[in-house]
Formats: structure tokens, C-alpha cells, sequence
């Protein structure tokens, strides 16, 4: 009877309440990601809206830096800044076509929140985002564009008041408003049929990569690079690739400040690596739990990769060997921010950053021909980096004066 | 298994380890001696996904109290009642300790029945079959939202009692009582079940109503636990109020519950 499974992860463990309207989701979105028109739609909103495809850019300081050949799979000049509007896009769609009038959403960065606030205004629907208020006050760009466009941003005050109690909060919304209301979660995790489908929205991304690396190399890549926190920027990138078996795929995540977990906090976002298996968010997943089973607070620089749990799918291809868990820490990553900016003149944001990290650390270990999914933009990073770096940045030319 | 007496019963709900973890066997028995019938301790977790701000709040206290799934079946074990219990948690919990061994855990210190908000019927495959194992009942919550063909499957694993949602919405204490309530009960009515209906009940008059709109029980937590906050004292009182409800509903109810027997 259970549904949804990836290797035994996954499935839908969430209140009775939900579960009639994740059944007719699940049936609306079988119906339509199969339905030309829908399909049709939804591209040329991509298109035309967003500015798909986005740009596949061979970044040439810092193949010379990493000593191998090293592409930019330019997802952060979507419209938003970020990969998001591809499933906010999908899901909004879908939401009115099932014929919901609002839409709410969780959101870690606030990119998938303004992705949403983006995607309901574009489709003309009601939005309402739940944010932790920590994350508040570290996105404080982002919580202003949501307000901009309409959306009504609704601080999360509870647990840890970052992405975690965000997903709580959106969840109860959803079993209260469960009949006209539409919960547009932002990564592949949740229940079925959320990981699936999120996947499928995101996988656009890869279905490109693979068309312009054909055009650009003449071939697939040898490594594909991808943060990973829910993991949908990853499994966009990935899962068209899966059975490539000669692309290895890296999913990198925050190692935030150390791996060692206590009874209480986990210093890193780092489920893949060292979470084990457990029930999060309403799916089977690996976890930072403790001995218990009370999930840990995680860490991590970057508020997009801040999460405890992982989509199911990716902890599968984990488990299976397909996918390599990767992590890099808050000092590798903002390294990684400052490097690409100064090389290529391109600003990521924080979450990508970890996966710029991996690849200057791994260099030509990942083959003659990497591509990075470089998911987001670092605009809505600046603060966060000016408090690390200092604006001293320009020490050279200020000295003496 | 569990078994309800076949006067109207009254369920209270408190979290395990709030107001201190002292408190928690003395819980139990002041709901005992102010009537109520069955108790359901929460164990608490981390992520209440279906809990409202009430309960969010004591379960924080609690895991910050040291409430553990160990401390919990020590202090349940120090309570001295007659009563059944029942334990609701959430499923990680269940699963981290192991479901067979969670069960037996359960069974060993008088937990008759387990709830678990965030698993539907679906999922209940293994906690299933380790209740029928060990003679543990596991309730299942039927919401105003649920299909027909959803309520068939619930019906063929539930017992003990079946929880009616009374309304959408996460757990907490209203000033009235669903119209969805009648609905739900009448569409469980045909089935050979226990009905308890909670979410949001806190006074008498509900009580009386629900019950005699067709209930068997009710079920209240927020109420109780906002009564918690200074002490355990003022619970046993709010027992005795709903419990006194429930049996007038049951005088006034037309007596026609076969589906009681």
C-alpha cells in the first residue's frame, strides 16, 4: 500500500488529514506530466518568464586554477537568481489547473520563497511563505522581494526558527487549509509525490547540461558537481545522467564549522554523509538524529543548505554507490565564493560555493571535464560575506592613508 | 488490548516530561482519581507537525526537561493507576528505538494503546504487525478530510477506539465544537468501534454535546496542558467538568448504539 519508495526511503508519513490531497496530487501530477498542453505551457513560461535555457559558460581562470576543464551550468541567471522558479513554476501551475486558489511555501534562503512569490504572481494566485525567523534576519533581501511581489511572509518562531520549523508550520497551514490550498514545497524531499515530482520539474537542468555539453565537448562530462541540502539543484542536475555511468555525479554538502554532532546540534547540514535513517518532513530519509531519534539542529553558512534531512531518491542513489556524498566546511565555501568571483567575474551564492569548493579541492581527481551546477546567484549572500571577509577587502589600496 | 467502559469515556492528553519530569507519574494518577478512563501520555519530538502552538510549547519544555523515550517508560512504570494508557509519538522515534521493541516497551509498563500522528494506514505496515504481536491496540485518526476507501482500510487495523479529528488543523483547545464533528461520526457510525473525538475540545458543554452527537469519548489535551503550566493541581478538576459533560451527553443520547457492544 505504501507508496513512493526509492530503495525503501521515501513513502508519506503525514497526518491522515493530508493524505487525501497528496493522493490527488499524485494523480493530477500523473495526469499532467503527461499532458502536451500542460507540458507546452510550462516551457514557454520557463522560456519566456524565466529565461531558460540558461547559459552553459566554460569558466577559463578557473580551469587553469583547478587544472582541469571546467564548466558553468548557469542556473543562477534564472529569473530569481536561482534554479527554484523551475519547480515553483511547475507546482503553481499545476496547483491552478487542479484548481486551488492559494499557495503557501516553506522557505530555508528565501529562494525558493521568492521563486513562489515569483511563480503565484506570474499565475496570479495567492501566496503566503513561512520563513524561519532566523533566516529571516539573515535574508533579509530575500523576506523584502517576497513582500515586493506580493507574497505574505510569515515568521517562524519555533524549534531552531530556521528551514526545519518553517516545513512544520507549512505542513500545519496544509492540514488546516488542506481543501482549497496548495503546498508548494521547494526541494525533493516530503511525501510522495513531492520528491518525484520536484525532481522531475528540476530536471530540466540536466536534460540541458546534456544537450550543450554534446554541442560544447562533443561528449557527457566526466564529473557532474551539485550542493546538496534538500537536493533539488542535484537531483535536477543528476537524474538525467543516472544511468550515464561513466558521469560520476558529487553531491557536496555543508560540512558547516565540524562533523561531530552532540545531543542537540550537528555543526554541519552533512545528512549523506553522516545521517542515518529516520522519518523526517514525512518521508524516510537519512537524518541528523540523535540516539533517540529527536532530530538535531544543523549548521551551515549558507541558509539554503541548512536542513537536516535529504531528499529519499538521493540517499538511495547514496546507499547505491551511484552518487558520491561530498562535503566542504563554512571556510572552504567562502573561499570558494571569493575565488569564483574574483576569477570569472561571476558572484554564487553561498550553497553552490560548497560545490566550487569541492572542485578546487578534488582538481583533476573529477577527470579531464567537470561541469558545476552553479544554482544560484550571490547577491543575497553580500552581508553575510562582508561580515566574514571584512570590507577591508580593499586593504591594497587604503594602506597608510 | 485496549478497552473502553461502556460509559461515555473521557480522554485526557498531556505531554510526558511538562511541567517536569517529576510531574509526569503524578499526571497520570490525578487524571485517574478526576475520572478519566483512559490517559494518553505524549512522548515528545522534536518535530510536532501536527500539534498546535499549546502542545509545540510543552513538548519544547519537556526535550529540554530531559523527557527521552527511556526517562518516559521509567516514569509512566512509577505511575499507580488502574487505568489503561496510551502513548502517541511521532514515528522516528518509534522507529529509532526499534517498532518491535518500542511495542514492548509499551506493553511492560501498562501502555494499552498507541497513536501516532504522521503515519496513515499506509505506512503502518510494521507497527502494525508488532501490536497484534504483543496485544497492543493501534488507533488510528479518521479527519474530516478522509475517502471512503481510505476509511475502509483505516477500519481494518484500527482498535482500541478510532480518534475522530473534529476538525482540521493542528491540536489546541476552541470555544466550540466542529460542525464537521456530526459528520465524521455519522460516516463512522456502522463500524464496530470505539469512537473518541478530539482536537480542540476544552470544556464540559463540548463533551456533552460530542457525546451526544454519538461519540463514546472524548478526547482533551491543550485544555490540560494549559492547566499544567503552575501544577498538576487544577487538572483533576477539568477531569471531573468533562468527564460529568460526557455522561450527561450519554443520558440524552437516543439510545440506539449497537455498534457500542
Amino acid at each position: 500500500m505504501s507508496k513512493g519508495k526509492f530503495e525503501g526511503y521515501g513513502g508519506q508519513y503525514v497526518p491522515e488529514a493530508i493524505m487525501p490531497a497528496i493522493d490527488e496530487l499524485e494523480e493530477a501530477y500523473e495526469e499532467y506530466l503527461n499532458d502536451d498542453g500542460f507540458l507546452n505551457e510550462l516551457d514557454a513560461k520557463l522560456r519566456d518568464y524565466g529565461g531558460r535555457p540558461t547559459a552553459f559558460y566554460h569558466a577559463p581562470q578557473l580551469s587553469e586554477r583547478v587544472g582541469t576543464k571546467v564548466y558553468l551550468k548557469r542556473d543562477e541567471l534564472l529569473h530569481g537568481g536561482a534554479h527554484k522558479l523551475n519547480n515553483a513554476l511547475g507546482q503553481v501551475l499545476l496547483a491552478k489547473k487542479m484548481g486551488k486558489e492559494r499557495i503557501i511555501a516553506e522557505t530555508g534562503a528565501g529562494q525558493h520563497g521568492t521563486a513562489t512569490a515569483m511563480a503565484s504572481a506570474a499565475l496570479n494566485m495567492d501566496c503566503e511563505v513561512y520563513m524561519g525567523a532566523k533566516d529571516m534576519e539573515r535574508q533579509r533581501p530575500n523576506v523584502f522581494r517576497m513582500r515586493l511581489m506580493g507574497a505574505t511572509v510569515t515568521p517562524v518562531e519555533t524549534g531552531s526558527a530556521t528551514l526545519k520549523d518553517a516545513i512544520n508550520e507549512t505542513m500545519r497551514d496544509w492540514a488546516t487549509n488542506v481543501e482549497d490550498t496548495h503546498y508548494v514545497i521547494g526541494s525533493v524531499v516530503g511525501p510522495h509525490p513531492f520528491p518525484a515530482m520536484v525532481r522531475d520539474f528540476q530536471s530540466v537542468i540536466g536534460r540541458e547540461i546534456r544537450e550543450q555539453s554534446m554541442e560544447a565537448e562533443g561528449r557527457l562530462p566526466d564529473s557532474i558537481v551539485a550542493c546538496a541540502g534538500g537536493g533539488s539543484n542535484t537531483m535536477g542536475a543528476f537524474y538525467e545522467f543516472i544511468d550515464d555511468e561513466e558521469v560520476e555525479l558529487h553531491a557536496v554538502e555543508a560540512g558547516g564549522s565540524s562533523l561531530e554532532t552532540d545531543d542537540e546540534r550537528a555543526p554541519n547540514s552533512a545528512s549523506l554523509n553522516i545521517g542515518d535513517d529516520g522519518v523526517l518532513h514525512g518521508a524516510r530519509t537519512k537524518i541528523l538524529q540523535n540516539d533517540e531519534g529527536q532530530i538535531l539542529e544543523s549548521h551551515s553558512l549558507s541558509a539554503g543548505l541548512d536542513y537536516s534531512g535529504v531528499g529519499p531518491e538521493l540517499a538511495a542513489l547514496v546507499d547505491e554507490g551511484r552518487v558520491k556524498p561530498a562535503t566542504a566546511d563554512d571556510d572552504e565555501a567562502m573561499n570558494a565564493f571569493q575565488i569564483l568571483s574574483e576569477d570569472e567575474g561571476i558572484i554564487p551564492a553561498l550553497e553552490p560555493s560548497h560545490a566550487v569548493a569541492h572542485v578546487l579541492r578534488e582538481g583533476d581527481s573529477l577527470g579531464d571535464y567537470v561541469v558545476i551546477n552553479l544554482c544560484g546567484r550571490g547577491d543575497k549572500d553580500l552581508e553575510t560575506a562582508m561580515e566574514s571577509i571584512g570590507m577591508d577587502m580593499d586593504v591594497g589600496f587604503g594602506e597608510g592613508a | 488490548m485496549l478497552e473502553l467502559p461502556d460509559e461515555p469515556a473521557l480522554i485526557p492528553y498531556f505531554v510526558a516530561g511538562y511541567p517536569s519530569v517529576e510531574s509526569t507519574p503524578d499526571a497520570i494518577e490525578a487524571f485517574g482519581e478526576g475520572g478519566a478512563d483512559v490517559v494518553e501520555v505524549g512522548l515528545p519530538f522534536s518535530e510536532p507537525i501536527a500539534d498546535g502552538p499549546t502542545i509545540q510549547n510543552a513538548i519544547t519544555r519537556a526535550l529540554q526537561n530531559g523527557m527521552t523515550p527511556d526517562v518516559y517508560f521509567d516514569k509512566i512504570g512509577e505511575a499507580d493507576v488502574d487505568i489503561p494508557l496510551v502513548c502517541m509519538t511521532y514515528y522516528n522515534l518509534i522507529m529509532k528505538r526499534g517498532v518491535d521493541k518500542f511495542v514492548r516497551d509499551c506493553k511492560s509498563v501498562g501502555i494499552e494503546g498507541i497513536i501516532v500522528p504522521d503515519l496513515p494506514v499506509d505506512e503502518s505496515d510494521a507497527l502494525y504487525e508488532a501490536c497484534e504481536e504483543h496485544g497492543v491496540s493501534l488507533v488510528f485518526i479518521v479527519a474530516p478530510t478522509t475517502t471512503d476507501d481510505r476509511l475502509e482500510r483505516i477500519m481494518e487495523r484500527v482498535s482500541g477506539f478510532v480518534y475522530v479529528q473534529a476538525r482540521l488543523g493542528t491540536t489546541g483547545a476552541r470555544d466550540d465544537v466542529s460542525g464537521a464533528t456530526y459528520d465524521v461520526l455519522r460516516r463512522v457510525e456502522g463500524y464496530d468501534v470505539p469512537k473518541a473525538v478530539g482536537f480542540g475540545v476544552s470544556k464540559g458543554e463540548h463533551a456533552r454535546e460530542i457525546v451526544r452527537g454519538g461519540a463514546d469519548a472524548v478526547v482533551a489535551g491543550s485544555v490540560f496542558v494549559e492547566g499544567m503550566e503552575d501544577g498538576i493541581e487544577e487538572i483533576g478538576q477539568k477531569a471531573r467538568e468533562l468527564k460529568q459533560g460526557a455522561l450527561e451527553g450519554g443520558q440524552e443520547a437516543p439510545k440506539s448504539d449497537e455498534s457500542n457492544v
